[in-house]
């Protein structure tokens, strides 16, 4: 089964990629952007969805400082 | 004579620096990030650079080198453990020390010497400085910025778990609090993102890094803040 993992820098947490991006869009014609923040994704081909949650947690994101959701891909 | 181990992972750069570093105060030997013993070593040293080419997050995959299991569990015991720039992102992730790592707050790569104050010297590499000392050493890295939830802040700071703080103005990255480097509660596990290592001879710059080394062979036998002894004298 495929998943796909969204990981994205916890609310509040300043995000400086996300700032710059914000930044640059008005320099090319896209204006009123606002909240631009950056994370990652990771998808992967896994016997069990139910143990990405743990990859979660002990490697693919450090719950500290970042939030994730965990999506069924098929 | 003091031993120290300095970790090497595949991807490290500033470890031979820290090799250097520390055979200045005691023996120096490399250990192997498939070491799964630290050939009982006094102090053990994680060092800078880029391990496992940061790949996820800096210091993320190192954590779970086989070296690191063994690191823990000394670090348990009490055995010093000292963690500079990307060694101290590996001792954030491994959950040896508080908080976290993020990207510096202007995005950039930065270079430069920086002064920091020593706010501990109850601690395993901090036992040569007096409170206040300011060290001059170098900072280098993209991924400095120190962050800790609030509540965790304020325990950090009430607990005297803050060891090391940019001097005022001095802050290059955007850390909470101006905060340089940090200790576990027991105060034997120390991580900071400056580079002692490459502040250990006044040619290049400074000696002031080298009072971090030394500090971790005292083995509590040198009273904290006597300094006519130290091999090094003392810091302005």
């Amino acid at each position: 089964m495929k998943a796909r993992v969204l990981i994205r820098p916890k609310e509040g947490i300043l995000d400086p990629q996300g700032q710059t991006v914000e930044r640059a869009l008005p320099a090319l014609g896209f204006e009123g952007v606002s909240d631009v923040r950056i994370g990652r994704l990771v998808e992967l081909e896994v016997p069990d969805i139910a143990e990405v949650e743990a990859m979660c947690e002990k490697l693919l994101a450090n719950p500290l400082v970042e939030d994730y959701e965990v999506v069924a891909v098929e | 004579m003091t031993r120290f181990g300095v970790i090497r992972f595949p991807g490290s750069c500033d470890e031979v620096d820290a090799l250097q570093a520390c055979s200045h105060f005691g023996h120096a030997e490399l250990l192997w990030h498939r070491d799964r013993d630290l050939k009982g070593v006094d102090a053990v040293v994680v060092p800078g650079g880029f391990s496992y080419g940061d790949y996820l997050r800096p210091g993320a995959l190192a954590r779970f080198s086989p070296v690191m299991e063994a690191v823990a569990e000394y670090a348990a015991e009490g055995g010093p453990v000292l963690g500079i720039c990307n060694g101290f992102q590996v001792l954030c992730e491994a959950g040896l020390l508080p908080g976290a790592l993020l990207g510096n707050d202007h995005m950039r790569f930065r270079c430069r010497q920086v002064d920091v104050i020593v706010e501990n010297t109850d601690t395993a590499f901090t036992r040569a400085c007096e409170r206040g000392n300011s060290l001059s050493i170098p900072g280098k890295h993209t991924t400095g910025r120190y962050f800790a939830p609030p509540e965790l802040l304020d325990q950090l700071e009430s607990e005297g778990q803050v060891v090391f703080r940019y001097a005022p103005g001095q802050n290059p990255n955007g850390s909470l609090n101006d905060i340089a480097g940090v200790c576990n509660e027991a105060g034997n596990v120390v991580g900071l993102m400056p580079h002692p290592e490459h502040a250990v001879n006044p040619l290049c710059s400074s000696a002031d890094g080298g009072k971090l080394f030394e500090s971790a062979t005292y083995q509590g036998a040198w009273p904290p803040g006597n300094q006519a002894d130290s091999p090094l004298g003392s810091v302005a």
